[in-house]
């Protein structure tokens, strides 16, 4: 539901890291994107395809670097992959797990193609 | 600005002070960026240009990969923080309660500043997509509000709480409940500068809210479980709502009320009293 602000929060980051690097067009944008980070890719992919027609850099092309969750075991310290919240320890079976990667929702970096 | 759930359509966001004259809409400022610097300004500031501006001249075109490694929430999440600043500063506790629309926020508060109204100084910041209805219900309760309507917006974000705080005049000590927009999915994601996020589930909805939507309890420091006077009513197990919640996030406090008959509200009174 919110990815369509999300998308136009990387168009408006994007439109100003790239002016501030007298960018004269966007080549490539790259997103990393947590998958406990609330947002749902396929939905921003979808957003982010709209938002982009109507920016300066319509030609860009974004990709998206996906990091999968990890939660750490409180009581053994073992390090899992989760699918979601109801992270139970594997080895232990305890649930006083925490969450250590998945959260992440950023811009990466940009490619620019500069003047002469 | 959103086409699909209208989230940051700024210029359709109001601020209204419940008892204010409700046709006037309260001036509005800005928040940009200066390099890394983000700030607000009201429409009458003036601009500096103390700096050059050294470049380059490269031989010919090229490309150049610009490593930014930026939180792509960062403009909120560095205003909440200003937000936290603020509070600790005035020794003000801030709380920000999330929930589905109807399981009973706005009773909360309004018992709560009914019987603790006289020991505790409380301000609240409403939000909904429209109407002054919950403010108007909080300041017959006792205590100054201020409405936001964030249009079609699906939550409230940190610049939209730090515009209503300029309107409370919040003194040192006071308690501040932020009552956010009636939805389990988008708050989760919004950082407004809170000490406590509150979570509310009322036992006339479903018993596997956790398990729907874990994100929110998994962010959430307690979890309030409202209407318990029904119980008897509805095939609602507290435990079932415990015990999955805690698989989410282990780290979760709970208090059973109800809000209509006062039941458990001695217990979310010393909560308060604690975390103050």
């Amino acid at each position: 539901m919110h990815e369509l602000s999300i998308a136009m929060s990387i168009a408006e980051i994007v439109e100003e890291e790239s002016r501030l690097a007298d960018s004269i067009k966007v080549e490539k944008i790259t997103i990393e994107i947590g998958t406990q980070s609330g947002v749902m890719i396929e939905a921003l992919q979808f957003a982010m395809e709209e938002v982009i027609m109507h920016s300066s850099f319509k030609d860009a092309v974004v990709s998206y670097e996906i990091i999968t969750a990890t939660a750490s075991c409180e009581e053994c310290c073992h390090e899992f992959d989760i699918q979601d919240f109801f992270m139970v320890c594997p080895v232990c079976n305890s649930s006083k797990t925490f969450l250590i990667r998945g959260k992440e929702l950023k811009i990466k970096s940009i490619v620019i193609e500069r003047n002469n | 600005m959103c086409g699909t759930c209208g989230c940051g359509e700024e210029n359709k966001i109001t601020y209204r002070k419940a008892g204010a004259n409700q046709n006037s809409i309260v001036g509005h400022t800005h928040s940009h960026f200066h390099g890394d610097l983000e700030h607000i300004h009201d429409h009458d500031h003036t601009h500096e240009h103390d700096h050059v501006h050294d470049h380059t001249h490269a031989s010919s075109d090229q490309s150049v990969i610009i490593p930014l490694e930026r939180n792509i929430l960062h403009k909120n999440d560095l205003l909440a923080e200003r937000n936290r600043g603020f509070f600790e500063g005035r020794n003000i506790k801030a709380y920000n309660l999330v929930s589905s629309p109807g399981s009973g926020k706005t009773s909360i508060l309004e018992r709560t500043i009914r019987e603790k109204g006289g020991e505790l100084n409380f301000y609240v910041i409403e939000g909904d997509q429209q109407t002054m209805n919950d403010a108007n219900r909080i300041k017959a309760a006792g205590a100054p509000a201020v409405q936001i309507n964030t249009g079609t917006g699906c939550h409230l974000d940190a610049t939209m709480v730090y515009n209503a705080v300029k309107q409370l005049e919040i003194e040192n000590g006071g308690t501040l409940f932020i009552e956010n927009v009636g939805n389990l999915v988008c708050p989760s994601m919004f950082d407004l500068g809170e000490s406590r996020r509150i979570v509310i589930i009322s036992v006339t909805e479903g018993d596997d809210k956790p398990a729907k939507y874990p994100d929110m309890f998994q962010t959430s420091h307690l979890c309030i479980i409202n209407k318990i006077d029904l119980l008897p009513y509805v095939d609602f197990s507290v435990e079932k709502v415990k015990e999955t919640a805690l698989r989410v996030n282990h780290h979760l406090e709970f208090i059973e009320l109800s809000a209509k008959t006062g039941e458990g509200m001695d217990l979310w009174y010393q909560w308060l009293s604690e975390k103050n």
